[in-house]
């Protein structure tokens, strides 16, 4: 059963158009991610779907309710994450959420028995008096996190969830998530431009400029890559580039060299090592990643700032829908 | 107005009257200062003043002292209506926006807030009445009170109109030396406003805190003979003007906030 429909959802500001109509559904206990550079329309997607933003075009149902229509509805049925911290930091964490259960009209029976339980999942049930501002930036995101499962949202929207976190938070935090998922049913959606972190997602979306580029299971977006990835560095890096050109494929130019794509790289490096008309200084050969999905869609890297006038390349898997 | 709009308001004023009374340092040095203004400003006034026609014994620290009350209610409600703009660059006005409760209900949760611990902190002034030789019975401290929460709701709502047109805090220097302080110093806190050039007159009648002022005089001096000589309008005039400045103004931030929040 879908969760979250969504049709043709557009956003332009002024003159620039933020989100270019997208299509796809996510499916309930999904743990599905929109995974693209800074400013490709996730964080805008995100707004418009928790109704804080309207779409210029298109619609969009969360658990079944109009994002436009049925506001008040879908608000009660979503718990949101944003990449800023939304706490008052000068009240306590279980001030922090009591005032959410205000806010959301929980019932103070629920809330006694919930708070207590939330706090623990997210280890803060000991510094549940504190004051929010003496937490540091992982406490505060899995503060927010317990917070915004308070009022048993159906769908979890995290923006960016573990953006500015250490590698052991950013780790807690994703056991937080799939264990939610496991137990209480919960469907979250996520943003990130961690290839990492998508990579443990059921479904990612890739966004880039406003569309969907592709969209599917990890394993099958990595398909799309087809084989091994070998990077090269040669001497004469034009030399290298023809010769790969008419043996492989055109090469994709990273800064650490040349990159392309075979299948069964293990017994094609002697030979291309042996036959290259430069001599290699470097090469390297491993599985696909999702950074090497979203460099053969969009011809950039995901951190690199995106250049003017570009046209992303379709490629679905499986349409949105 | 539904039960979702009505917690929703409690939930804000509530998080306001909180954090004032959690945040001890700010009381202090918004006590201080009216005290400061009394026992500094006012005694070195009171020492060559004379005012016209005052009653033989006249002190003018007892002019002052509900003066003193209009400022720290001025400047405490309308600053705490402005940290709406502190709450909107650090996000908690997000997580009010994203829940299932009306825009406005910020706006009127705010100025509940902002007018409560505004009015707190001018009862609190009320302790030091007997150093401007003024003592209150019972009865006056409650109705000032009562009247302290009207003047503190049309100014908050000041507050919050401003707030809503303010995209970052650093226009609030700007706000409290063009248009608090004038709004202090043209309400006749200070000084009488009876004999001010023309033009100053004028500027006073539009300051809506000069209205609050002198309903506070008329329940501090009563039917006293310095009431007669110190109080401008009628009292219902007073309450009248602050009531409709206030309504109009808390108004407007509902509405404000509705679109921009």
């Amino acid at each position: 059963m879908a969760v979250i429909e969504v049709h043709d959802l557009q956003r332009r500001f002024g003159s620039v158009q933020a989100v270019r109509g997208v299509n796809f559904e996510v499916k309930e206990g999904e743990i599905f991610a929109f995974l693209g550079p800074n400013g490709a329309g996730k964080s805008t997607t995100i707004s418009m779907l928790a109704t804080l933003l309207h779409p210029t075009a298109g619609t969009a149902k969360v658990a079944g309710f109009d994002i436009v229509r049925e506001p008040d509805r879908v608000r009660h049925s979503i718990g949101i994450v944003f990449q800023d911290p939304t706490l008052d930091d000068r009240l306590t964490a279980e001030e922090n959420l009591q005032f959410h259960a205000l806010l959301y009209n929980v019932d103070s029976r629920i809330v006694k028995e919930r708070v207590p339980k939330l706090l623990e999942m997210v280890e803060l049930l000991d510094r549940r008096k504190s004051l929010v501002r003496t937490f540091s930036g992982g406490m505060k995101r899995r503060l927010e996190i317990a917070r915004g499962l308070l009022h048993h949202p159906k769908v979890l929207f995290l923006d960016e969830p573990t953006i500015g976190l250490d590698p052991q938070t950013r780790a807690r935090i994703w056991e937080y998530v799939r264990g939610l998922r496991d137990q209480e049913g919960i469907t979250v959606f996520m943003t990130t431009h961690y290839m990492d972190e998508a990579e443990v997602c059921d479904r990612i979306a890739v966004i880039d400029h406003g569309q969907i580029v592709a969209l599917g299971t990890p394993s099958e977006l990595k398909a799309l890559v087809g084989g091994d990835v070998i990077t090269l560095a040669a001497n004469d890096q034009e030399k290298a580039r023809q010769f790969i050109a008419a043996q492989y494929g055109e090469p994709i130019v990273t800064p650490s060299g040349l990159q392309f794509e075979v299948t069964g790289g293990e017994t094609i490096i002697p030979e291309l090592v042996a036959r290259c008309p430069t001599p290699v200084r470097a090469i390297s050969l491993r599985k696909p990643t999702l950074d090497d999905v979203f460099l053969k869609l969009t011809g950039r890297e995901i951190r690199d700032e995106p250049p003017q006038n570009h046209r992303p390349r379709m490629a679905r898997i499986h349409g949105g829908r | 107005m539904g039960a979702a709009a009505t917690r929703a308001i409690y939930t804000i004023w509530l998080r306001d009257v909180k954090r004032f009374f959690r945040e001890r340092s700010r009381i202090l040095g918004m006590l201080l200062q009216p005290i400061l203004f009394l026992v500094l400003v006012g005694n070195g006034i009171a020492s060559s003043f004379q005012m016209a026609g005052a009653p033989a014994g006249f002190n003018y620290l007892e002019f002052m002292f509900p003066g003193i009350v209009g400022m720290t209610v001025l400047f405490s409600s309308v600053f705490s209506a402005m940290s709406v703009v502190w709450d909107r660059e650090f996000g908690f006005l997000k997580e009010v926006v994203v829940a299932p409760v009306p825009r406005w209900t910020l706006a009127i949760g705010k100025a509940l807030g902002g007018s409560t611990t505004a009015m707190i902190q001018g009862a609190i002034i009320l302790i030091v009445a007997p150093l401007a030789g003024i003592s209150l019975s019972l009865a006056t401290v409650l109705k000032i009170l009562v009247l302290l929460f009207v003047i503190s709701l049309a100014l908050a709502s000041l507050g919050l109109v401003i707030a809503a047109n303010l995209s970052s805090m650093e226009g609030f220097q700007i706000i409290m030396n063009f248009l608090i302080m004038p709004m202090f110093f043209l309400s006749g806190a200070l000084f009488p406003l009876k004999n001010v050039a023309t033009w100053m007159a004028v500027l006073t009648k539009i300051d809506p805190l000069t209205y609050g002022v002198d309903a506070l005089r008329h329940v501090f001096y009563g039917q006293s003979a310095l009431g007669s000589l110190l109080i401008q309008f009628p009292i219902l005039t007073d309450l009248a003007v602050v009531i409709l400045i206030g309504a109009v103004l808390l108004t407007a931030a509902t509405v404000s906030f509705n679109r921009t929040a």
